[in-house]
């Protein structure tokens, strides 16, 4: 009698995280340590150089758009996934109705790609 | 309980044979990329030198943990563990055997786009709290592209759910057993689904040529840079992991997953598994890293209208098409 799906997948990600997790233990007690702290071994990583500035700054990131069509696609792809489920039952009707809320999106797609959206800017 | 205990002891034997394989597919791409470049890969530790990714596991276990002092020391230790549980955990609902899944979810192939998709946080976390230019660079360019990928995937990954009126991935396997595979029939739908599944798998695993968050001729290692030791070691494994994953994913949505004659399911599964992997490391030591914004113009401009193409035309197939 196997037990609920929910639970399997509960102990099977307890089981995943607990490996890595006793892999990490496992080096924590084998790993060599350093008798003194070293003054430079944990400074950040630039090449060798001293670091300049700081890493956390505000910069551009030039895929906001692409951040947006992703949620717009998303979240197109919730209202897919029910239909997908019952495609065959539904039959042409459900098709035609997903195929006009389709249409219009990517006719939006099209107007983007157009207007030169969907490049690297 | 005792159902309990059955889940958990499928549970350690899958989670413990996903990372004994990953040690073994990183020997057998190290030889195949040897072999491809007319080296002999790894010879000296054990037979075929099949030994030496066990031989680098314990070096790394081994080497001291430098946690650089500016990093966010939490997110910083935290990251490896979460990116290794998010990797492992994907394979929960790989169908290994007609009835036999680690976990048998009704909405399976959600469940793995979903943790998919959040397997790019911990990188990002890597990337962000190591608070080095490197690594944040590797994260932006990580979210970058699996948000992009994400929708191609999402996309090629609703032809089967289509076709089979299914989201429980044994259901989509067992109809595929009893009728034809979905690569085959309809090969029209099921074959570009497949290509399209295989390149978005493929950038979502951040595996060349869409590797740009490593990028290690500019970027140095990207998320990896400050990580030494056990947890460089856990980012490796979950990317091999989340590779070998997909596969057998892939294996089981279109190629009939345990489906084959003679031998039992776990062995096909397995040669399917295999066999994708080493087209995914074909490519890999074959073709050159693509730019940034060539990743995401192939992306936008090319996969994303193809998949709903698919869509369509899967939705199409079971509207008009003869019925089974």
């Amino acid at each position: 009698m196997p037990s609920e799906p929910a639970t399997s997948l509960l102990i099977f990600l307890a089981v995943a995280q607990a490996t890595a997790a006793g892999m990490l233990v496992a080096a924590r007690l084998l790993r060599v340590r350093a008798r003194a702290p070293a003054r430079l071994k944990d400074t950040t990583y630039e090449c060798g150089e001293t670091a300049t500035g700081v890493t956390w700054v505000r910069f551009h990131a030039r895929y906001y758009v692409v951040a947006l069509f992703f949620v717009i696609f998303d979240l197109e792809a919730v209202f897919l996934l029910p239909w997908a489920l019952g495609a065959r039952d539904l039959g042409p009707g459900g098709f035609v109705a997903v195929a006009g809320f389709v249409g219009v999106l990517m006719l939006g797609w099209f107007w983007a790609l157009r207007k030169g959206s969907l490049r690297w800017q | 309980m005792n159902e309990h205990l059955r889940a958990l002891l499928l549970a350690v034997v899958v989670v413990n044979t996903v990372l004994a394989l990953t040690t073994f597919a990183i020997w057998f791409e190290r030889k195949f990329a040897g072999r491809m470049q007319s080296r002999l890969g790894p010879t000296r530790v054990g037979p075929f030198g099949l030994l030496q990714p066990v031989a680098d596991a314990f070096k790394l276990m081994q080497k001291e943990s430098i946690r650089p002092r500016q990093a966010d020391r939490v997110l910083f230790e935290l990251a490896p563990l979460l990116g290794a549980t998010c990797a492992l955990g994907a394979a929960a609902v790989v169908p290994l055997a007609p009835g036999v899944a680690p976990a048998q979810l009704d909405l399976g192939l959600l469940f793995v786009l979903a943790i998919g998709a959040v397997t790019v946080l911990p990188i990002f976390i890597a990337g962000w709290s190591s608070n080095n230019k490197f690594a944040l660079l590797g994260g932006m360019r990580a979210i970058a592209q699996s948000i992009s990928y994400e929708v191609p995937l999402l996309l090629a990954a609703l032809v089967p759910i289509v076709l089979t009126g299914s989201m429980d991935l044994s259901e989509i396997v067992r109809q595929q057993a009893e009728g034809r595979w979905l690569a085959v029939w309809p090969f029209f739908l099921g074959l570009p689904a497949f290509a399209i599944f295989l390149l978005a798998m493929l950038a979502e695993s951040n595996r060349i040529p869409f590797d740009i968050p490593e990028a290690e001729s500019e970027l140095v290692a990207g998320v990896t840079t400050e990580y030494t030791g056990m947890k460089f070691a856990l980012f490796y494994l979950a990317e091999y992991a989340h590779t070998l994953i997909a596969s057998a994913l892939a294996a089981a949505l279109f190629l009939g997953g345990w489906d084959g004659p003679i031998a039992p399911g776990l062995h096909w599964l397995l040669l399917k598994t295999f066999v994708l992997f080493g087209f995914i490391y074909w490519v890999r030591w074959s073709l050159l890293r693509f730019r940034s914004d060539q990743l995401l113009s192939i992306c936008w401009r090319w996969l994303v209208p193809a998949g709903v193409a698919l869509v369509a035309g899967a939705g199409a197939w079971v509207a008009w098409g003869p019925t089974p």
